[in-house]
């Protein structure tokens, strides 16, 4: 019973789970509050889950892990700051559109108290066609390097990036939030999404115990959907070609499917959860970062999959959930259990270390299944 | 032998020498003495032992590595135990391979006197070492020419090996081979394979010549003729037994094709349905209604592919409905290109009509769509998803071509049905005796023969009117073989599919099929009833042109008729 349990989980889940759980019990006896850190686990949690998950289609296919994330981010971005630049008039029409069809619930009243709701779906609404278009060209691109996806998935996230940060300062955004002041015009590195749609979801049907406790159930049930909605397209036909793709491209190719076409549409849903996923982690967060921000985003992702037990090519839903909740785990406990410990105030280093150890221990642990 | 202690002690001589791979015997008890000068030919089919053979006698890691061989070699009536080829080379044997060894960017010098080139001596070799002199190359050119002409061909020593046509270049690796001074044994395999007829003709004269300087060579070809004409003895192998040691003349080139490849004149049948074969004489579909009008299945014309290795150059055949059709030859030879070809997996060209209807080829969703089935003869990488269920391996294609194993509307939202997967695998798991814990284990957990029954199952599942096998019973134990060959029979007769297998094994042809095509060089060189004598079929695997016009492509005969009242 116990071995089978551990043959399933595997060694390295169950001694960072145990590492984690170490940290929870220790946490009380240096003046951590254990509630406040259960809260911030999970809020890191939501905030990360999606973009973990967009890991998943692409793994699948065979694609590798998707190092590009940044591109699916940049798609993010541009729906988030979008959203806000033509907030008045995005409120404006759908104001126009209750008018004019008069329906029953959605009164002027209605829209106005769910302005902000109405404003982050229409960031998510700009964000998906973007990832899906720039997620096309970036599958066409990696059916040209058939086993070298990884390593040109990152130059195209790193290249987007550098591309997106002369964008940025061009792009004619004129909103007086985003512009930097001096002179009015180019985004400024962070922007704050309060007005608009600060915890939008993190705060509907929060949970709030006492002040410690907090549960931001509503993130967290926006997460459950959307990797219910993946769990099911992978058990769709299409999905079943890509997994089999990713699987064996020649036994696909053999059963007649179109190996090109199903890696492309992985890519596609990998980049557009992407998208999605960066939206989610800003209302919570509360900034949109530009710039430079999204260059790293890919790591963390890559290394929650990887930590949760996927292989290069076989990811699972479970895997998501397991290693983006032990990767933000540790990312939260050791860095305030230490500093407690060592009494000074090293958070953000020992955060850096942490972290970036964890990645590198979770890329060299991933495992390249059969063949 | 009688002149033996007439001559010198034999240059070479085998006693005993076997050889097992992991418990899987490929060569025993091989004896044989070779004298200096003498040409021996060694014939065999693919996977008699040649290969084997060859390895041992220079020493290629490959054997010791794998628990080295039984028995003893002596050279010069000493034994000799070679571990590495350097060790081989040494002891004078040189050795010419099928594949060139040769550097593409040297030129034709370098290339025969690499590692042996003829220095200068200057002051800096003299303080450091040998290694840093400089070159020779007029006295390097003059060895190059003198070991080319040996061979009685004229190449430019100046040429780079890149720009030479392939004749060429087995002349070089000969002329490398015959520079080095000590060399008194050369084996060569299958040196004339890539050459044309009048580049075979100087190779030959060439060999002769150095034959009669003394030196001894082993040579391995499939064209008997040439065996016949350069030869003084030939050695036959099968099954990594050695069969005959005889004079040439002393045999004709039909005795030697029927040696190698038949057990036999006689007609061994694989004893694969013991009972239903031979009560129910009416077993074949098209003989059920008498065949007034014979059907065509497939009717294949001028075909090409570009398979590698497996080139197939021209091939036309037609393949009637209801029969089991075989296809076989040699290695290399193409025949595992005409079934691949047809089913869209390599570029192809001519043309292929399906029930009178012309199929498209390179893309192989056409050809599933036409009802046909593939079984690879590659069955791990192509065959199989190995990380995956046996259900999803058996349904798969079925699912993703014919829209079965979903539930859900077509075409807006179709999610897979566990269940139904689940139980159509179930069903072929009883059925074909796949030992496995469940539907749900990987594939790749399976032995060899249990995957080439799930490979059967996955074509079974798609209900083909046409199925396509390739060398079915490669690499599994002789258990599963008959199931194997059982199941293909039985599906032919329950279901009235025409079913094409591609083999190297003509025995299992001959024992499963109602007719044979054997392939040589990317054509068909005849196709012939499974009855014919084994040696016929020997003849046209070894490139003889032995046609009986009833039998060959375009007529219809109805041979087909006697070939089965005589199982």
């Amino acid at each position: 019973m116990i071995k089978n349990f551990i043959a399933k989980a595997g060694w390295p889940r169950i001694i960072i789970g145990l590492f984690l759980l170490s940290l929870f019990i220790a946490a009380p006896f240096v003046g951590v509050r254990v509630d406040t850190s259960l809260s911030n686990t999970l809020v890191r949690f939501g905030m990360n889950g999606v973009m973990v998950l967009a890991m998943i289609p692409m793994v699948q296919a065979g694609c590798g892990l998707n190092f590009g994330l940044p591109l699916g981010i940049i798609a993010g971005l541009l729906g988030a700051t979008l959203s806000i630049e033509f907030n008045d008039k995005i409120l404006a029409l759908v104001l126009e559109c209750v008018a004019k069809y008069n329906l029953a619930f959605m009164n002027e009243q209605f829209v106005i108290a769910h302005r902000e709701a109405i404003g982050f779906a229409s960031a998510m609404i700009i964000a998906v066609p973007i990832a899906a278009i720039l997620g096309w060209f970036y599958g066409k691109l990696l059916n040209r390097v058939k086993g070298d996806e990884m390593m040109i998935a990152t130059y195209v996230g790193f290249s987007s990036v550098s591309f997106m940060c002369i964008a940025w300062l061009l792009l004619p955004y004129k909103h007086p939030t985003m512009v930097w002041g001096y002179a009015g015009q180019g985004l400024r590195t962070t922007i704050s999404v309060e007005g608009y749609w600060l915890h939008v979801l993190s705060d509907s049907l929060a949970i709030n115990l006492n002040e410690h406790l907090y549960i931001p159930t509503g993130m967290l049930i926006f997460f459950a959907v959307m990797a219910i909605l993946v769990w099911i397209f992978m058990k769709t036909k299409t999905g079943t070609a890509i997994t089999a793709v990713g699987s064996n491209p020649d036994f696909a190719r053999a059963s007649g499917v179109n190996v090109d076409k199903m890696r492309t549409i992985s890519v596609v849903l990998s980049t557009v959860l992407g998208a999605i996923g960066i939206i989610v982690y800003e209302q919570s967060f509360g900034f949109i970062q530009l710039y430079m921000g999204p260059f790293y985003m890919a790591l963390p992702a890559v290394a929650s999959v990887l930590l949760g037990g996927a292989s290069v090519n076989k990811a699972g839903i479970v895997n998501v959930i397991v290693g983006t909740f032990l990767f933000q785990g540790i990312l939260t406990m050791t860095p305030s259990v230490i500093n407690s410990v060592l009494q000074t105030d090293m958070s953000e280093v020992i955060r850096l270390i942490v972290s970036n150890g964890m990645i590198l221990y979770a890329l060299t642990r991933r495992v390249r299944n059969g063949r | 032998m009688s002149d033996i202690n007439t001559k010198t002690t034999p240059l070479l001589r085998l006693e005993h020498v076997g050889k097992e791979y992991y418990g899987n015997r490929v060569l025993s008890d091989i004896s044989f003495s070779l004298m200096p000068g003498e040409i021996l030919g060694l014939v065999g089919e693919n996977g008699a032992g040649k290969s084997t053979l060859l390895n041992i006698l220079f020493g290629m890691p490959v054997i010791s590595s794998t628990g080295g061989y039984e028995g003893d070699i002596y050279i010069d009536g000493k034994v000799a135990n070679f571990t590495t080829p350097n060790q081989a080379l040494a002891a004078g044997i040189g050795m010419v391979h099928q594949e060139f060894s040769l550097i593409p960017g040297f030129t034709a010098t370098e290339n025969i006197l690499l590692n042996r080139e003829v220095l200068n001596g200057s002051v800096l070799s003299y303080v450091f070492s040998p290694r840093v002199s400089t070159l020779n190359r007029d006295a390097m050119n003059q060895r190059a020419i003198r070991a080319i002409n040996t061979l009685g061909v004229s190449i430019n020593p100046d040429m780079t090996v890149s720009e030479m046509p392939v004749g060429y270049k087995q002349f070089i690796e000969i002329a490398r081979e015959i520079d080095r001074k000590n060399t008194r044994l050369l084996f060569l395999d299958e040196p004339t394979a890539v050459l044309t007829e009048s580049e075979a003709e100087i190779l030959l004269a060439a060999l002769k010549k150095l034959a009669r300087k003394g030196i001894a060579i082993v040579f391995i070809s499939h064209r008997l003729n040439e065996i016949k004409d350069l030869c003084e003895r030939i050695i036959i192998l099968r099954d990594g037994k050695l069969i005959t040691d005889v004079q040439s003349q002393d045999i004709s080139t039909r005795e030697i094709a029927s040696l190698m490849v038949g057990r036999g004149i006689e007609r061994p049948r694989i004893s694969l349905e013991k009972s239903t074969d031979s009560t129910n004489p009416g077993a074949n579909p098209q003989q059920q209604g008498k065949p007034k009008k014979i059907k065509l299945a497939l009717r294949i014309e001028h075909l090409w592919v570009d398979m590698p290795g497996e080139t197939v150059r021209d091939v036309s055949l037609d393949i009637r409905k209801g029969e089991i059709f075989g296809i076989g030859g040699l290695a290399g030879h193409g025949k595992l290109g005409i079934p691949n070809g047809i089913m869209g997996l390599y570029p192809a060209g001519g043309n292929v009509r399906l029930f009178g209807k012309k199929l498209k080829l390179n893309r192989p969703r056409s050809a599933l769509n036409r009802k046909m089935a593939f079984v690879s003869e590659d069955r791990r990488s192509v065959g199989l998803l190995l990380d995956e269920a046996l259900f999803w391996n058996v349904t798969f294609t079925a699912m993703q071509v014919q829209g079965r194993f979903l539930l859900g509307i077509p075409g807006i939202f179709q999610i897979r049905n566990e269940l139904a997967m689940r139980k159509e695998t179930r069903k072929f798991i009883e059925a074909l005796d796949i030992k496995c814990t469940g539907t749900g284990q990987k594939a790749g957990e399976l032995s060899g023969g249990n995957q080439q029954k799930l490979c059967l199952a996955k074509a079974f599942a798609l209900r083909p009117e046409i199925l396509l096998v390739c060398e079915p019973t490669r690499g599994i134990d002789i258990g599963a073989k008959t199931i194997v060959l059982n199941t293909l029979k039985e599906y032919n007769r329950e279901h009235g599919t025409t079913i094409i297998i591609t083999s190297s094994e003509l025995e299992e042809l001959r024992s499963v099929c109602d007719r044979v095509a054997i392939v040589g060089d990317g054509k068909i060189a005849g196709v012939l009833p499974a009855t014919s004598p084994a040696e016929d079929f020997g003849m046209l695997m070894m490139g003889q042109k032995f046609l009986d016009p009833e039998t060959v492509y375009g007529a219809l005969p109805s041979e087909n008729a006697n070939a089965n009242a005589n199982s």
